[in-house]
């Protein structure tokens, strides 16, 4: 057991201020009009920010190949739940079907 | 798992680090599910913000960017800190750890307070979906559909955190008791996993529900 790779404090310290540096990153391009972009970008940040908790902190990074695979497994179940999803609702026209309702019904709860 | 338990080699692993790497792999089993099941939300908030893009911008601005922006720094140091309690376990450092913790415990406690503060100035401006739910502007239903995602998604996340703290004042006392070791620290190394996991769940909420549509208007 003690032969676990243990992280440098260095690696953390640095983690946690790229973290940092991409909070204020996402709240600063919010400000500026990205049109359509806005989303995507905000989304890429906190992807970023995400996989590099998963690695360091989650220690993935140091971790076996099968644990990799496991925990992108994981996001790769996310996606289908996610695709599925959306190319149902997308494809038969069921996301507008509250509409009628909400406009015959303003505050409807 | 009792508190005798103290690493000792069960009799169905061959070895320690083959019973290490099962207990690893069953937290990330847990924390797949997890990812799944506020999956489902994010999906509900992806067709209705879709569908009602208008509303989901408004209601958007109308949340506290300074607070959402605050609690996000806390929740990624408290991430940091819990970080250097397992760091400080593989060492075998108890008082490491035990300081850790709690100041993990205390960012935990800053974020839920700050929520409260949040969700009471929501109550006060009538934004609690429900038969109280007052909203001035146009589209007072899809505003109605944004504040139930909002308060699903964020009370969600924040009862993982309560559960996160009752876990951590279970913890402490046998970290004090000096259980865990560099040769045994599953549970907090696993603890750490689902932490990190509620952290990963706020830098998606956090764009997603305070900064929709950028905030350049």
């Amino acid at each position: 057991m003690s032969q676990h790779h243990i992280v440098p404090l260095s690696v953390y310290f640095r983690v946690f201020a790229l973290l940092m540096l991409m909070t204020v990153a996402t709240v600063g391009v919010a400000y500026v009009d990205l049109g359509w972009g806005n989303t995507p970008v905000a989304l890429a940040i906190a992807l970023f920010k995400a996989s590099i908790v998963i690695l360091f902190f989650m220690h993935v990074r140091y971790n076996t190949p099968l644990m990799w695979l496991y925990a992108a497994a994981g996001f790769f179940w996310l996606l289908i739940l996610l695709v599925l999803t959306m190319q149902d609702y997308y494809t038969r026209g069921w996301e507008g079907a509250p509409v009628e309702f909400l406009k015959a019904n303003p505050t409807p709860f | 798992m009792s508190d005798t338990h103290t690493g000792a080699l069960n009799h169905q692993f061959d070895s320690l680090e083959q019973q290490y790497a099962a207990a690893n792999m069953g937290m990330w089993a847990f924390i797949i599910q997890e990812i799944l099941f506020f999956g489902g939300l994010f999906g509900a908030y992806t067709v209705y913000r879709n569908e009602y893009h208008d509303a989901f911008v408004a209601g958007s601005h109308h949340l506290d960017i300074g607070l959402g922006t605050f609690n996000t720094v806390v929740l990624i140091g408290s991430s940091l800190t819990m970080a250097l309690a397992v760091r400080c376990a593989q060492q075998g450092r108890k008082e490491g750890i035990f300081r850790w913790i709690i100041g993990t415990m205390i960012l935990g406690a800053i974020f839920l307070g700050v929520k409260v503060i949040e969700y009471t100035e929501k109550y006060h401006h009538h934004l609690i979906p429900g038969p109280g739910f007052i909203w001035d502007g146009p589209d007072p239903g899809p505003m109605k559909i944004f504040y139930s995602l909002y308060f699903c998604m964020t009370g969600m996340h924040a009862l993982h955190m309560v559960i996160g703290i009752g876990i951590m004042l279970w913890l402490l006392p046998k970290v004090r008791r000096g259980i865990y070791t560099n040769d045994y620290y599953t549970p907090i190394e696993n603890f750490g996993l689902y932490w990190h996991f509620v952290d990963i769940v706020w830098i998606f909420l956090f764009p997603l529900l305070y900064l929709i549509g950028g905030r350049h208007h």
